[in-house]
């Protein structure tokens, strides 16, 4: 597959945007100004990244509780992600979601989710939506190695496979969930091994590479337009920071050896790199995007600080759907 | 140590919790614990601390994210003679595996004809106040409570943390045991002896003649500084703390309804189909001629958990609003 400037490019601000976002997420959370539970991407954004610059924006995208990267990969509003996380009125779920429910159902982005492969059989009722409706629009699933042990993540895929549905099955192996390692709650050295039993094509993929992912995705996406079912990607990746916050405090669960082995394979990094020997961009032209990016996220920090709490009245609002009234 | 020691000593919430897990599980051979990070991590908030290091992995297992497996193994583990514990993080996750636990659980020595007892424990935490949304907040004890087979118990204290812990391991039925998210912290006195606070048996924690609050958990707390509040203004509260909400100690509530001819309910679930509904039906089915005033109930609006902390601070019952709804059954009448 040809990989042009452009894709570079795009996968390379995805990334920073991610990172950026979630580097600036995490200093307010240690600060004390981001309530709640915070779970970081940081590590994973060529996943993110490499999967939604494959998409169209009519494409839907099912996510989980790890979700910021997948709204920001999709084009997500960083100010409106940023008053959310704090829980503000002007945040996305006007501050009744907070980071594990943030969602942007304009861009087709489904919704966090707090309850580990949850995501997978909501993203297949999409696919489901698109099959019937007879449009070509696909339905990505992203979920944790943790969370293809949930039945309700095996029900998904093998329901998807079953209908020939039009999904991708997008596994963000970062081999931990939570503070156990993967070894320990699996018997399988690979997570596409299972794709076999669901009857979809596996591969495994660098998911420390935006432009492995994007490869795989674009084939992947498009055998789903084509109306040839779902597959499944296994993408091999790392979180850098604790599973929620930022530090590792109490039990140390992974060594520093390993998380530095995993950091001189970062992803931003990585591209930078091959752009630069591939005179794609100058390193000027990277630090003048880093440097809008940077100021995007300081102004979506501005927001977020500055955003009312939401109003106590506003508590039973959107308990239910109110016939007639459309909000 | 001598028993006035032994007394005074205090505890943390979640100290009490692994204190009993360790002293019960170096009593009876057939105790495990398992769910996810319950083994090398010791769990998510500590519950299980140094269980694996002490009794290896056999006995403190890390399961895959898998709750309906989870309690799918605690249930045949029990029925093949064994004394599980296993724990689902978040009350909310028991909905993951709700089938094991309502369907299975709860009834299979019924359906047998009374061939198994089910020794099982679900240990779990519930309830509000991290801005952990509507995901990770819930109180969902009434559902359970209406499950014939269950029983769940509901800890507001370390000293009913452990003493309930012990009680429901050696309990052989099926018992949801879940903690309080917001108490893990709060210290108090508990015996170091293993003993056991027998379920069923709800404990008069301040004794009133005016009206009574009947609570349990989190707001079993916020109710005793609503009677201090209360008590500034003359009016004497007596407030019962559950600790079992099935089985429920009703002699207890209605003797003491029949003391003082008044009564609210309070808790941190949703007051729509609430155990306030059940009490309050029992109290008007077994006392309705000594009450002064109708039957009160404070608690959490019929909304999901939201996220930002000044809605949930609006969410949350807490003693101002329990002061309230007091005054409104003492003013009445
Ligand atoms: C049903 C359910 N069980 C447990 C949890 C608690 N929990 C939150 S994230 C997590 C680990 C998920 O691991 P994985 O799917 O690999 O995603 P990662 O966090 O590594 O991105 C767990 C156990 C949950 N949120 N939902
Ligand atoms: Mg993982």
């Amino acid at each position: 597959m040809e990989i042009t400037n452009e894709v570079l490019k795009d996968l390379h601000y995805r990334m920073i945007r991610i990172r950026f976002f979630e580097e600036a997420a995490g200093k307010l959370f240690e600060n004390s100004e981001m309530p709640g539970f915070l779970h970081l991407y940081v590590g994973e954004e060529a996943v993110a990244a490499g999967v939604c610059a494959a998409l169209r924006p009519d494409d839907q995208i099912g996510s989980t509780h790890r979700g910021h990267g997948h709204l920001v990969g999709k084009g997500g509003d960083l100010p409106k992600m940023m008053a959310e996380l704090m829980g503000k009125a002007d945040g996305y779920c006007n501050g009744k979601g907070g980071s594990m429910h943030i969602c942007d159902l304009d861009l087709n982005m489904l919704g966090a989710n707090g309850i580990v492969g949850a995501g997978a059989p909501i993203a297949v009722g999409a696919a489901f939506a698109n099959k019937y409706r007879g449009n070509d629009t696909v339905a990505v699933v992203f979920f944790g190695d943790g969370a293809v042990n949930i039945g309700a993540f095996h029900e998904a895929a093998n329901m998807a496979a079953a209908l020939q549905l039009p999904a991708v099955f997008v596994c963000e192996n970062n081999e931990y969930g939570e503070y156990t390692p993967r070894s320990k709650t699996m018997a399988i050295d690979d997570v596409v091994d299972r794709a076999a039993g669901y009857g979809m094509p596996g591969v495994i993929v660098d998911g420390m590479d935006s432009v492995a992912v994007y490869e795989a995705t674009t084939q992947a996406v498009a055998r789903a337009r084509a109306g040839h079912g779902p597959s499944f990607i296994e993408c091999k990746t790392y979180r850098y920071y604790n599973h929620h916050g930022v530090q590792i405090m109490g039990f140390k669960y992974r060594t520093d050896e390993e998380v530095d082995m995993w950091k001189t394979r970062d992803c931003i990094e990585g591209i930078e790199r091959d752009m630069l020997a591939q005179g794609v961009m100058t390193q000027d032209e990277i630090d003048t995007i880093r440097a809008k990016v940077q100021a995007d996220v300081d102004e979506a920090v501005e927001f977020g600080r500055n955003s009312p709490f939401p109003d106590v009245d506003t508590l039973m609002d959107d308990v239910y759907t109110v016939a007639g009234a459309n909000s | 140590m001598s028993a006035t020691e032994t007394e005074l000593r205090e505890l943390s919430y979640l100290g009490a919790v692994n204190e009993a897990l360790h002293q019960i599980m170096a009593e009876d051979p057939d105790v495990f614990c398992a769910g996810e990070d319950v083994g090398a991590s010791g769990g998510v908030f500590g519950s299980f601390g140094g269980l694996q290091k002490k009794y290896g992995e056999l006995r403190a297992v890390d399961t895959p994210i898998s709750e309906q497996a989870i309690v799918g193994l605690g249930i045949g583990a029990a029925v093949a003679g064994l004394r599980p514990v296993v724990d689902l993080m978040f009350m909310d996750f028991i909905m993951v595996a709700m089938d094991q636990i309502a369907n299975q659980a709860a009834k299979l020595k019924y359906m047998f004809g009374g061939k198994t007892s089910l020794p099982l424990t679900i240990t779990t935490n519930a309830g509000a106040g991290l801005s952990a949304a509507a995901q990770h907040s819930q109180s969902l004890e009434s559902m359970l409570a209406h499950v014939p087979g269950l029983k769940v118990v509901m800890p507001s204290n370390p000293y009913d943390a452990k003493g309930l812990l012990v009680a429901s391991i050696r309990d052989d039925n099926p018992v949801i045991y879940a903690k309080t998210k917001t108490l893990f912290g709060t210290k108090g006195p508990c015996p170091e002896d293993l003993f056991e606070v027998p379920l069923g048996v709800a404990n008069i924690t301040r004794p009133g003649t005016d009206a009574t609050i009947v609570t349990y958990g989190r707001m079993a707390g916020e109710s005793l500084k609503a009677a201090s509040i209360l008590s500034s203004e003359g009016v004497d509260v007596e407030v019962i703390d559950l600790r079992t909400l099935q089985p429920m100690d009703s002699e207890t509530i209605i003797a003491s309804v029949k003391r003082t001819n008044r009564c609210v309910v309070v808790h941190e679930a949703v007051r729509f189909a609430g155990m306030g509904a059940e009490i309050a039906a029992q109290i008007q089915e077994e006392a309705f001629d000594y009450l002064d005033a109708p039957i009160g109930r404070v608690a959490a609006p019929f909304s999901p958990v939201p996220f930002s902390p000044v809605l949930e601070g609006a969410y949350v019952p807490d003693a101002k609003r329990i002061a309230e709804g007091v005054r409104a059954a003492v003013q009445r009448g």
